[in-house]
């Protein structure tokens, strides 16, 4: 039996990619309304962890658990999670040549949120809103997805699809990253906004603190090499930046 | 309705019904000098046309196969299985309610009728050998503008058609423009006066009906100096286990300062082959532009083509292919620079999916006294599977050294984490494999009238699904 009043449960969780193990036991658990943030090293599988979540078929999970609100989502196609109210926003968002922004995030909406929820005034008045408060220019809707934005404009544009597709988990994966300074505060504020005071959560993958200032987690955890060997509140983020995660890793040989 | 073999080998194709076939004269399968002149009889044509499809038939059975595309395909064409004329419906109406109503129900359910109150300037369909129904908008007929179908262009306007006719395309050209000019039947006429620009785009429809029928349209545009006009036909028929041939030919001739544009979407059923010749010249400052899209049919092998016979003039032709199961588009361009500061672009994008077979073939020629001219290749080729095929046989033959020429050619296939970018935005495999399949589609689409680009990206989609294994 679930505990249902976990948002997102990941317990015992190991994964590989062809032969080679990444994950090796990852447990991790968010509440209705927490946001907890990841950090850790190049390489430690941080994306990995949120490619599982999201279901990405490069991935075989060897064991364990992941539910969202009882539910296994391991069960479940890609398309399904995100209809289920899984987002990830990518670190490395993909382009699609000749599919126009405006476009994909109708359909996009529709397919999450149902027809309704992409039509009407109420759809456009929401977009346009959003549009504003990223400083992305309407322009950017007859563009292309992601075809030659640059990296910080790839990162707005997958927040302003986190604002209009209303998740209930939203992992960020590296948002921040490439991101100006007025930026980060943008996006932040977006993160505030969608997830305190309701019932989602948010899982926010970063090498940096700026994020996490803004965003006050209620919990970081520290991957190395595929586990959580570490977690903490807010005030961890400025121990690892000073001292780095050398400290940490001696831990977890042990 | 539909046979079934026949529809389970060409996978769900929407407009693969076919009604009974209620003709009023058919004639007998096989094609000789009598079939040809009983043609021309029947129409009631001039000597000197007569004459011309009885050469061009002897050139035909003279002329052997091409010895590229697809020879083994065309190996399996028996000439002597088709129908060379099918007539349905006695006159060509021009009031939608007098055209038989089973022919008026095989164009309602295509939404032909729909388009014309829209957003046509004209329509004209054609059902087998002979159009059933024609319209012009009034005021482009006080204009000066002829549009009709080709029989009635021929009685109407012998004199225009006289000259123009088999001046772009001569019946000798290839072993299909031989056979399309000895059994031609239906086809539009158009004629636009100097100086008249026709805002909003004609149509012609094509439907094969009958089994082992063979339609054999000709089309004839004449746009005068300075005057312009947008021309789109769209092709479908029945799927049966046996095949249909089409063999069109198309002749445009734009005079100086002209503008046509010519835009095809070819849905024909997988069982159609589709072998036509389009060809345009474009006098000084004229503009001839080929929007060709080829999605249906068994095997396609089309290259439309521009003469840049005079100074500054221009030549664009894009072109999509689709080749799914059993299917080979053989498709591409020829632009001939025959003058000086003439422009020619030519984009080619192909998918290839399930074992289907997707060819470039191009060839653009700069002669020696053509200076300053400019030419621009892009082809992208997108591969679906394994087992699909794309190639590409570009030749430029450039004889003048002052050319400036650009000439890009990609082959890409789908990306793991294109698709699943696009899945994390909850659509399903397939969904997310049409719209990258569309997007690439996109600079085509583009160019086509709104309705046009709707029911190519849906069809597109449709082929999409059940493909994810
Ligand atoms: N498709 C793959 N093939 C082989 N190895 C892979 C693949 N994907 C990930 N890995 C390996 O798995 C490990 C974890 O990768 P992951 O992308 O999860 O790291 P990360 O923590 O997100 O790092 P970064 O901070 O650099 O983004 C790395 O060593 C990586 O090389
Ligand atoms: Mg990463």
């Amino acid at each position: 039996m679930s505990d249902t009043s976990e948002l997102l449960k990941i317990q015992d969780l190991y994964a590989c990619i062809g032969e080679i193990s990444i994950l090796k036991g990852i447990n991790l658990e968010i509440k209705p309304g927490e946001i907890h943030a990841i950090m850790g090293r190049n390489g430690s599988g941080k994306t990995t962890t949120a490619n599982i979540i999201m279901g990405h078929p490069d991935y075989e999970v060897e064991k364990g658990i992941v539910e969202l609100n009882g539910k296994d989502l391991l069960e479940m196609e890609t398309w399904e999670r995100a209809r289920e109210g899984v987002f990830l926003s990518f670190q490395y968002p993909q382009s699609v040549p000749g599919l126009q922004v405006g476009n994909f995030l109708r359909k996009s909406v529709a397919a999450i949120l149902g027809e309704e929820a992409a039509k009407g005034k109420e759809f456009r008045n929401k977009l346009k809103e959003s549009m504003k408060e990223l400083d992305i220019p309407s322009s950017f809707l007859g563009r292309y997805v992601n075809d030659g934005f640059s990296g910080g404009e790839k990162k707005r544009f997958e927040i302003l699809q986190l604002m209009l597709m209303k998740p209930k988990l939203a992992i960020l994966d590296e948002t921040d990253s490439g991101l100006d300074i007025d930026g980060i505060r943008t996006v932040a504020k977006g993160i505030n906004a969608a997830i305190r005071g309701t019932d989602s959560g948010a899982l926010i993958i970063t090498h940096y603190s700026r994020i996490l200032e803004h965003v006050k987690p209620d919990k970081i955890h520290v991957l190395i090499s595929g586990k959580i060997v570490k977690t903490g509140g807010p005030e961890l983020a400025l121990e690892l930046e000073e001292k780095g995660y050398d400290w940490l890793e001696e831990d977890s040989e042990n | 309705m539909v046979d079934d073999d026949a529809r389970e080998a060409v996978g769900d194709y929407k407009a693969g019904w076919h009604d009974p076939e209620n003709s009023t004269i058919r004639f007998d399968a096989g094609l000789s000098e009598k079939v040809v002149r009983d043609i021309s009889e029947l129409k009631n044509e001039p000597e000197w046309m007569t004459d011309i499809r009885v050469k061009a038939f002897k050139h035909f059975d003279e002329r052997p196969m091409p010895t590229w595309g697809n020879m083994s395909m065309l190996e399996e064409i028996d000439f002597e299985s088709i129908c060379y004329y099918l007539r349905s419906s006695k006159a060509t109406e021009n009031d939608w309610e007098d055209v038989p109503e089973d022919i008026r129900n095989t164009f309602d359910r295509l939404g032909i009728p729909d388009a014309e109150q829209k957003w046509l300037s004209g329509v004209t369909a054609q059902y087998e050998s002979e159009a059933v129904y024609h319209s012009i908008r009034e005021d482009l007929e006080k204009q000066g503008v002829i549009f009709l179908d080709m029989d009635s262009g021929l009685r109407e306007h012998e004199e225009l058609v006289k000259k123009w006719f088999c001046s772009v395309v001569p019946y000798s050209d290839n072993k299909f423009s031989a056979l399309n000019t000895a059994v031609w039947s239906g086809g539009s006429f158009i004629y636009v006066p100097k100086g008249v620009h026709v805002e909003l785009p004609v149509q012609a429809y094509f439907r094969i009906n009958a089994k082992n029928m063979g339609q054999f349209e000709r089309t004839l545009i004449i746009a005068d100096e300075g005057s312009s006009i947008h021309y789109v036909e769209g092709c479908t028929a029945p799927t049966y286990s046996t095949d249909s041939l089409h063999s069109a030919v198309v002749e445009l001739i734009a005079l100086p300062g002209a503008h046509i544009r010519y835009s095809t979407v070819q849905n024909w059923s997988a069982n159609v082959y589709n072998l036509v010749t389009k060809r345009g010249v474009a006098h000084e400052k004229a503009k001839i532009e080929w929007v060709d899209g080829n999605i249906g049919s068994k095997l396609t092998m089309k290259y439309p083509s521009v003469i840049l016979k005079g100074e500054g003039s221009h030549a664009e032709v894009i072109s999509v292919a689709y080749s799914g199961a059993g299917q080979h588009q053989d498709a591409g361009a020829k632009i001939h620079h025959l003058a000086s500061n003439t422009t020619s672009k030519i984009l080619s994008k192909s998918i290839s999916k399930d074992g289907g077979r997707g060819s470039y073939r191009g060839q653009v020629t700069v002669s020696k006294k053509a200076e300053n001219c400019k030419l621009n290749v892009v082809c992208d080729a997108l591969i679906l599977d394994e087992n699909s095929r794309s190639d590409t046989y570009p030749t430029m033959e450039v004889a003048n050294p002052t050319a400036r020429c650009e000439h890009e050619a990609s082959v890409s296939k789908v990306s793991d984490n294109q698709l699943f970018y696009l899945m994390s935005r909850g659509h399903s495999e397939e969904e997310a494999l049409a719209l990258i399949v569309n997007g690439f589609f996109e600079p085509f689409t583009r160019e086509l009238p709104m309705e046009y680009a709707v029911e190519l990206n849906k069809l597109m989609a449709l082929e999409m699904e059940g493909s994810i294994g």
